[in-house]
């Protein structure tokens, strides 16, 4: 007897929901066919003619190379760091009652809740008045920061779906603190961090905001889009890279979606 | 039989003694003080983003109480109020209303794109097709920020797929029209102001329907059959149910759109006008006008606003709906 | 002969909360122990510092003679069986069970043999190739106790663990673990809210409430001679008679309890006894109960099936035997 849910939905709201799926989706498949794409000079629609040149001409490309490389380093770093801080502190807030608790993730949460610029240019200037000089490592800095939140989530989400007795049962058969968090604690939170490790990842590989203020000359990927955006030069190249980063970016969010649907949500408000 | 296997305990004592090393003894320490436990998995994120996060952001907001000397350029460390009355000046409260009328549209705009497909996927889509919603949401808001506001510098450009599209069902004339309005016209899409109110819509609008869709997901639907029993319009039961049960939903994704469009500087850059939004105004100061000062307290302008929109949104419940 | 537990003036207290408050108690070896007591009484409090969840905030706690007070869970030779049975989804049931023996350093082969061996003892040979979220409630509380087994403890600790079965399952589970205890020859410490529970299978039964013991004995003891209201009260259900009603009728001023199946209600208005009116009657198959208005006192009586049952409204005439009026010590 599920009458109220074998209805079909109104006909305007069917046109409007899919009109808005469409809204969100049409732009990006639009870069797919920009990617091959004879014109070179313009933005020119409908494409005089299609090429698949551009790609090796992309391959070619030391610069695009040097970004795809210090993206990747950035961001497995941060991931591993924002591992680490964010499964201590969904720990902690999960596992014990302590004054203050509540702050804890709302100071997790501060990061992204604030506009970027705001973050980006707080680290910035702090960097300046500590004399610390820009390097690789001011960007880990930076991104780990607001990838915490993301790994947090996800371990929070799982902790409290975990029964809290399986770790005292643990203990009760004679496992001590080690030994639990080996063959109890991490097989059961494992996916929740490995889905969050890759939003973290999919994070920092995309974030520009903050990188601005943290970078110096170095160009992550998304530095070298943004350059391009504002000074276009090479318009057929930033078509291809645009369609690999859109590519790139869908994985690590399929598998965490998979990863983490019985039950809980992919933290996606975490972004 | 098997009783015997399991049994024989006697020879065990009750109390076994401590496993020698390193890890036994400290797991016992931690053990019996839960306090220090606690202290070792907080002190790391605690350190980080206690110390070197917050303690950035002090800085930077000490820093709106200096002021820059117009002659030399260098930085007076002195504590003056100087620098918010140059925030008050004409051109930069301009710059602050600009930035604050175009969230409050944005957001707007959002909820109502948002609010028929967060409607659908909360009741109408099973299964399959859920998950597909959700997939259709989740992939686009985590699609590359760059990506997604580059496909929109091609679609909005004059020589693209808009124009082209607006040529086709000749309407061009329009889209002339519009684009020779004040305001929100310009010379194409992509450097007016219209164009940038869409970017800003299309990027943040994921952040809209989340938040509205599990509110709707907890509306039982039957409490919509019953306002249409009771002889409701679907006008009435929008205005009296159902608008009602999404509003913390609406106003919880409207704290992602508002602040997200408060401090963004790279929208305005690539699409719209030369006037700037505060994201920009910020960006040029620290930078090329070496003003940190103004900066500091240009940034201060959205933490004060998103401070009463987060008081009034906790207000009316909309941190369940997160 | 030295206890398998012992709590001298041991208290648990949380802030202000006294859950467990300067509790003797011992516990014999090879015992089955129930604590029973409702909700908040200090029951589960007990049995977590058993296991060692718990610290006493003051007191000693020893387990077969040794000090057990700082001592952590995992260096204990107790078990528990949860009362959410709190088996690990992550592990198939074979795993779940050779847990204890595999932290310990025992070899695949071995463990796994001794785990078999407990699953044969809870009937449940076979199942360990399982997942425990494909098994029903009932098996996997059999799980939860051949892992607690299988470890050989001194002591077993038992956390309500019927509470989440129905009736008929409760049931024989009560006769196999009885069983179960007999033959292995463990200590069972059993924790329950559950009279029927405590007294069908303990040896002996504390009852608790606010966090202080207010009696240990055998089952017959607590039910024939509850020593306070509340034991009365609390253990099923006895008439609590007030010292007035006692003195009339027994001469002492005493709080005094009867158990409804020792009153006896005769239908002639003239012969001896208390006079009381029918308020209503509750058919329970083997005998019939009548809730009665005596003297603006409500007892309550039984009558077995097949005599005749007074009609609502009716006067009868009660007696009972004196010396099966219980006095109890009084406790405010």
């Amino acid at each position: 007897m599920r009458s109220d849910r074998s209805q079909s939905a109104p006909r305007g709201l069917k046109i409007a929901a899919a009109a808005g799926l469409a809204f969100l989706h049409l732009p990006i498949l639009l870069i797919f066919v920009y990617a091959f794409t004879t014109e070179e000079k313009s933005y020119q629609w409908p494409p005089p003619g299609l090429t698949t040149q551009w790609f090796a001409a992309t391959w070619a490309r030391p610069d695009v190379w040097q970004a795809l490389g210090l993206s990747v380093q950035v961001a497995a770093i941060s991931t591993a760091i924002a591992l680490v801080l964010g499964t201590l502190c969904a720990a902690a807030v999960s596992q014990t009652r302590f004054f203050g608790r509540e702050a804890i993730s709302l100071l997790v949460i501060l990061p992204i809740a604030l506009p970027g610029i705001i973050t980006g240019i707080a680290l910035r200037s702090a960097f300046s008045l500590a004399e610390i000089p820009f390097s690789f490592w001011t960007i880990v800095l930076g991104h780990a920061t607001f990838c915490v939140v993301v790994v947090y989530n996800n371990a929070v989400a799982r902790f409290r779906r975990t029964s809290g007795s399986l770790i005292e049962a643990s203990m009760d058969l004679g496992a001590d603190g080690f030994q639990t968090f080996r063959h109890v604690i991490l097989p059961n939170i494992g996916t929740a961090l490995l889905a969050g490790g890759m939003l973290a990842f999919a994070l920092s590989f995309d974030e520009v905001i903050v990188t601005t203020f943290t970078a110096g000359q170095q160009q992550t990927l998304p530095i070298w889009m943004l350059e391009e955006l504002v000074r276009p030069r090479q318009r057929p190249v930033t078509n291809v890279v645009a369609m690999v980063v859109v590519l790139a970016t869908l994985l690590p969010i399929l598998a965490a979606y998979y990863l983490t649907r019985e039950g809980d949500q992919i933290a996606g408000a975490g972004k | 039989m098997s009783v015997q296997a399991v049994t024989g305990t006697s020879d065990v004592t009750a109390i076994l003694p401590r496993r020698g090393g390193f890890a036994g003894s400290l797991s016992d320490l931690l053990w019996r003080r839960p306090g220090l436990l606690l202290f070792v998995m907080l002190a790391p994120p605690l350190l980080w983003l206690g110390v070197v996060y917050i303690g950035s952001l002090i800085a930077l907001l000490a820093q709106s109480f200096f002021s820059i000397d117009e002659f030399s350029g260098l930085i007076s460390r002195e504590l003056t109020l100087k620098t918010y009355g140059d925030l008050f000046q004409p051109a930069n409260l301009d710059i602050i209303i600009r930035t604050v009328t175009m969230a409050a549209m944005v957001t707007l705009a959002s909820a109502v794109v948002a609010f028929p497909i967060a409607y659908y996927a909360a009741r109408y889509a099973r299964g399959k097709w859920k998950a597909l919603f959700y997939l259709g949401v989740m992939l686009p808001l985590w699609s590359s920020y760059l990506v997604k506001v580059y496909a929109w510098k091609l679609i909005l450009a004059k020589e693209g797929i808009l124009t082209w599209l607006f040529a086709k069902l000749h309407l061009s004339w329009l889209l002339d029209s519009w684009l020779s309005l004040p305001v929100v016209g310009g010379n194409s899409l992509s450097v007016s102001f219209t164009g940038t109110f869409i970017v800003f819509v299309y990027v943040w609008l994921p952040f809209m329907i989340l938040p509205i869709q599990a509110a709707l997901e907890r509306v039982p639907g039957n409490l919509v059959e019953a306002s249409s029993d009771l002889g409701a319009s679907p006008g009435q039961t929008f205005r009296n149910v159902l608008f009602p049960l999404a509003l913390p939903g609406i106003v919880a994704g409207s704290i992602f759109t508002f602040s997200l469009t408060l401090g963004d500087y790279i929208i305005p850059q690539i699409i719209g006008t030369s006037r700037l939004f505060i994201g920009q105004a910020v960006y040029a100061q620290q930078g090329t006008a070496g003003n940190i000062p103004l900066a500091a307290a240009f940034t201060v302008v959205p933490i004060v606003i998103m401070g009463f929109y987060l008081w009034g949104a906790k207000r009316m419940g909309a941190f369940d709906a997160l | 002969m030295t206890p398998a537990v012992a709590f001298q003036k041991t208290s648990r207290h949380f802030g202000a909360v006294r859950a467990v408050d300067a509790v003797d108690l011992e516990i014999k070896p090879g015992e089955f122990f129930a604590m029973l007591g409702p909700s908040g009484s200090g029951k589960t409090t007990c049995l977590r510092l058993i296991a060692g969840f718990e610290q006493p905030t003051s007191g000693s706690i020893s387990i077969f003679g040794e000090r057990a007070e700082g001592v952590p869970p995992y260096r204990r030779n107790v078990n528990t069986v949860f009362q959410d049975y709190a088996l690990f989804p992550h592990l198939n049931v074979l795993d779940n069970v050779a847990y204890g023996l595999m932290v310990k350093g025992v070899g695949k082969d071995e463990r796994h043999r001794a785990a078999e061996d407990a699953l044969r003892l809870v009937q449940l040979p076979g199942y360990g190739g399982r997942k425990p979220g494909q098994l029903s409630g009932g098996q996997r509380q059999r799980v939860a106790l051949a892992r607690a087994l299988v470890n050989k403890p001194k002591v077993l600790l038992l956390d309500e663990p019927l509470g989440a079965l129905d009736l008929k399952l409760r049931e024989s589970m009560q006769e196999e673990l009885k069983q179960l205890q007999k033959a292995l020859g463990i200590t069972f410490v059993f924790v329950t809210h559950d009279q029927g529970e405590a007294l069908s299978m303990a040896d002996r039964v504390a009852v608790f409430n606010d966090g202080r013991i207010m009696q240990v004995g055998a089952p017959e003891e607590i039910y024939q001679r509850p020593a306070s209201r509340f034991v009365a009260d609390f253990v099923g259900s006895s008439n609590v008679l007030p010292p007035d009603f006692v003195q009339r009728h027994a001469g002492q001023r005493r709080w005094g309890s009867l158990r409804p199946e020792q009153i006896r209600v005769g239908r002639d208005k003239s012969g001896d006894g208390v006079a009381a009116r029918v308020l209503s009657r509750h058919y329970l198959g083997a005998a019939t109960k009548l809730a009665l208005d005596v003297e603006g006192l409500r007892l309550h009586a039984t009558v077995p099936s097949g005599t005749a049952v007074p009609e609502d409204g009716e006067h009868v005439v009660l007696s009972f035997n004196r010396d099966q009026l219980h006095l109890m010590e009084e406790q405010a």
